[in-house]
């Protein structure tokens, strides 16, 4: 069912674009119904994630098909790179608002609700007795009727030059490892391919790993959490967002390594393995601005 | 001039038939008039929603509907129009035009493009379910402003989720488009000879993958501030609910770019060819629209004069969202070049595009109006803000569309439309939209507040003008549905180049142009 125009390749039928919308649609739907209470809610978004699952496996199932059938050309090639890049530049846009609001909050909000600037009837009026500071331990409300304080009320944050400064350094190195790959699959050292897909995975896993460490340890420790007020709100946004990115990245990393396995790629044909790797760099640089924005200054 | 009249001729794919294949269509024609479709449904609901504002809006007092409901048909409205008609229609036209214009067999990624529009009814649906639910539809304004969104009911998170997924459906789009226009291009067909359609879309769809998952971001912040603790938009906690007003201006700015820039494009298209004249200063066309994008992410504030902005703040998005008016400037004088002195005639795509110029630009002088910070203190919330978005929208936008489906009609059907008919749709959409907005003006300026149920005594008459106005301008539309659904039955022939003056490679295929467009590349002179 398919035919080539002056090479490039167009294919004839979609199915598996409706199943997504189809996957897509009951996930949040069932989401919303779980916001809104429904005991049912959890099993149809589990229900709606299986479609998205099943769809994912289908679609790129046939695309590999297709480019080890040598269906496509070098242009095609082109247009998977221009869409991949550009798919990431929407990413790093997500990200711009969380790291938007972190920098409003501190720049801004905060100190105006201390006083500063002309805010300083406001402060007088509304929140008399609150100091701003950052990190912010004690939101406003907490500092002028604690009696009215919704919040959970942090004893302290994640120190930068533990579990944060080794991620940073776990993550870095994945990017060492996972350009090793690349290097070995340009060579057509299938070998190194594989044991460098393995090493970046690990140090993904382990990253996840210390991460979850650092959730447990905020929660159950520290008092730190997502509703501890503004400090909670942007930390666990941010590094939470983070955190799902990886575990895509290395997601699809394990996929890479299987079809590595299965000797899909050639030294010239392996634009499937860039594109993650160029997501996983993504996921990188993005772990930088948060060890240095969220855990460091 | 092109004699060719082959229209029936054999193609050598046939698409194949039923409702297969609308559901898995790759087909970029397919897949425009899918879009086009979908847009046009959604006109008419967004339209009704309208027609029950101006139907309260008839007398002060509470008339046919609760407050409530009224703010929810507000919201609804804008929300619909901007996402479900405006935007989708100019992804149609892009599905439609830009593989033929640049010379291409299709779009870089047909099964991203499938899927890109495939999610737009789940949206669409979605959103107007939560008309039925416990609570009504959403009913804090189409802008979403914290707190009082949040007192949204069981709507709450499908209106979040909606957005989520109305955004990842333009993300694709724009990204297909973004691969088409940079991967496609027939060889010859260098940057600088594209289209200015291509162009204005080329840019249209930076803007999105900038701003859309901003808009994610911000929606998705509510989210977790009603159902999971964050205090982003709450000043107890240490946040607050301006910071929501930032990021989403700072989506919403670009955002009404968005809407407007294809319709530069078509208006820089059809104005050439019925002046029979090439577009004067194409390239200052070019560069003009690159610095609209540019500003336009520099300019959201001027939403937010009246929040309590820091002096310096108010200061800089004044003057920054004035700048704009200066490549703005330079394109409707570049239309008024191409047309003067031009051999000019006025068939009805033409018609629409001068009544753009004029329109468009009454609704640039409100926004110069609105842009100056002490004068927006009296203005901002009002009917005025309200006129001014409807004359870019409405008058700009939308009339960019309709001249755009009367142009290149002829185009994909194969059939020349009813001139006549064609000609009563604008005549009637033209006056009725100015009876409707322009005394919004008026009623603004006077004082009057937007966003309300009811209204003091003295805003009657200018009320029932406007009210009548809406109405006339609803039923025209159907003149328009009627003169589409006749052209795609049946009609005269059109021939390949179809106008007289119409330059560029679409004109070069036959009409109604094949199932694949180009499948060998068409050389370029
Ligand atoms: C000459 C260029 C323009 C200038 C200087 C301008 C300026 C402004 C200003 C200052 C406001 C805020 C008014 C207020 O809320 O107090 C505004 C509102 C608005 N403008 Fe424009 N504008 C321009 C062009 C456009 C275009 C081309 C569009 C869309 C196609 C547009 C769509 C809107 C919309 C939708 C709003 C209202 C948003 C809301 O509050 O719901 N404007 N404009
Ligand atoms: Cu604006």
């Amino acid at each position: 069912m398919s035919t080539a125009h002056s090479g490039y390749y167009l294919p004839h039928d979609a199915h598996w674009p409706i199943v997504g919308s189809i996957g897509l649609t009951t996930m949040l739907g069932g989401f919303g119904a779980w916001l809104n209470g429904a005991d049912v809610g959890p099993w149809v978004m589990a229900a709606g994630f299986v479609i998205l699952l099943v769809m994912m496996f289908g679609w790129f199932g046939t695309v590999i098909r297709e480019n080890l059938a040598g269906l496509y050309n070098e242009q095609v090639d082109r247009s998977f790179r221009w869409a991949m890049g550009w798919f990431i530049f929407s990413e790093v846009m997500f990200f711009a608002a969380f790291f938007g609001a972190l920098f409003y909050a501190r720049v801004f909000a905060v100190p105006w609700l201390g006083g500063e600037g002309d805010k300083y009837l406001t402060h007088e009026l509304l929140w008399k007795g609150f100091e701003a500071v950052w990190p912010l331990l004690q939101p406003p409300i907490a500092a002028v009727d604690p009696s009215a304080n919704p919040y959970a009320l942090p004893k302290g944050i994640i120190e930068t030059w533990k579990i944060p400064a080794l991620n940073t350094l776990i993550l870095l190195s994945s990017g060492v490892t996972v350009t090793w790959a690349h290097w070995g699959l340009k060579k057509g050292n299938r070998g190194q391919l594989i044991l460098g897909l393995i090493a970046t995975i690990a140090l993904g896993v382990t990253f996840l790993a210390l991460q979850a460490h650092e959730y447990v340890h905020a929660y159950e420790e520290l008092n730190l959490k997502l509703s501890s007020g503004i400090y909670g709100s942007t930390f666990f946004m941010l590094t939470g967002f983070h955190g799902l990115h990886v575990t895509i990245g290395a997601t699809m990393l394990t996929v890479i390594l299987l079809r590595a396995i299965a000797g899909h790629f050639t030294p010239d044909n392996h634009f499937a393995f860039e594109a993650v790797a160029w997501y996983w760099h993504f996921v990188d640089v993005v772990w930088l601005f948060l060890f240095v924005f969220v855990y460091w200054i | 001039m092109s004699t060719a009249t082959a229209t029936h001729e054999a193609h050598h794919e046939e698409p194949p038939r039923g409702l297969k294949r609308w559901l898995f269509t790759t087909n970029h024609k397919d897949i425009g008039t899918l879009y086009l479709v979908f847009s046009l449904i959604m006109l008419f609901v967004g339209g009704i929603m309208a027609l029950v504002i101006r139907a309260e809006l008839w007398e002060p007092g509470i008339q046919y509907v609760d407050p409530q409901f009224f703010n929810a048909m507000t919201t609804m409205h804008g929300l619909i129009m901007v996402f479900g008609a405006i935007m989708p229609a100019f992804v149609g036209l892009a599905n439609w035009l830009i593989p033929m214009m640049i010379g291409a067999p299709d779009m870089a990624l047909p099964r991203l493009n499938n899927w890109s529009f495939w999610i737009l009814p789940f949206a669409g649906a979605m959103l107007l379910s939560t008309l039925f639910m416990e609570g009504g539809a959403p009913a804090a304004g189409w802008t979403m402003y914290p707190p009082l969104v949040l007192q949204t009911g069981e709507a709450f998170p499908f209106l979040i989720f909606s957005v989520h997924l109305l955004g990842i459906s333009s993300i694709m789009g724009a990204i297909n488009i973004i691969a088409t226009i940079l991967n496609m291009r027939a060889p010859g067909m260098t940057l600088m000879k594209m289209p200015l359609f291509v162009w204005t879309w080329l840019i249209t769809a930076y803007l999105l993958i900038a701003v859309m998952p901003v808009l994610a971001g911000a929606v998705t912040m509510l989210l977790t501030d009603k159902y999971f603790g964050t205090s982003f938009f709450n000043a107890a906690g240490g946040g607050d609910p301006v910071m929501f007003q930032h990021i989403f201006w700072f989506f919403g700015h670009p955002e009404v770019y968005i809407m407007i820039l294809p319709a530069f494009g078509v208006i820089s298209q059809v104005i050439p060819t019925f002046a029979r004249k090439p577009l004067f200063g194409y390239s200052s066309m070019v560069y003009a629209t690159a610095s609209i994008a540019f500003l336009s992410f520099i300019v959201w504030a001027h939403h937010m004069f009246t929040v309590g902005m820091p002096l310096a703040g108010e200061l800089f998005f004044m003057y920054a969202t004035m700048l704009i008016a200066v490549p703005t400037g330079v394109k409707v004088f570049n239309w008024v070049a191409t047309m003067w002195r031009g051999a000019l005639t006025f068939e009805t795509p033409m018609l629409f595009a001068v009544a753009f110029v004029i329109l468009f630009t009454i609704g640039g002088f409100s926004g110069l109006m609105l842009a100056i910070a002490p004068a927006d203190f009296q203005y901002h919330d009002s009917y005025f803000v309200v006129a001014h978005f409807h004359y870019v929208l409405v008058t700009g936008a939308l009339f960019a569309i309709f001249a755009a489906v009367y142009y290149w009609l002829p185009k994909w059907t194969g059939h020349m439309y009813d001139e006549r008919l064609g000609k009563w749709h604008f005549w009637l959409s033209v006056i009725s939209v100015n009876l409707l907005y322009f005394p919004q003006h008026f009623l603004g300026l006077a004082g009057m507040p937007r966003r309300y149920a009811d209204y003091a005594v003295q805003f009657t008459e200018w009320n029932q003008v406007s009210t009548i106005g809406a109405f006339a301008f609803g039923l025209a539309q159907l003149i328009f549905v009627y003169v589409v659904w006749k052209t795609v039955r049946g009609g005269r022939k059109a021939t390949a180049q179809v106008w007289e003056g119409a330059r560029g490679l679409e004109w070069t295929l036959p009409s109604p142009p094949p199932y694949h467009s180009f499948t060998e590349a068409p050389e370029v002179k």
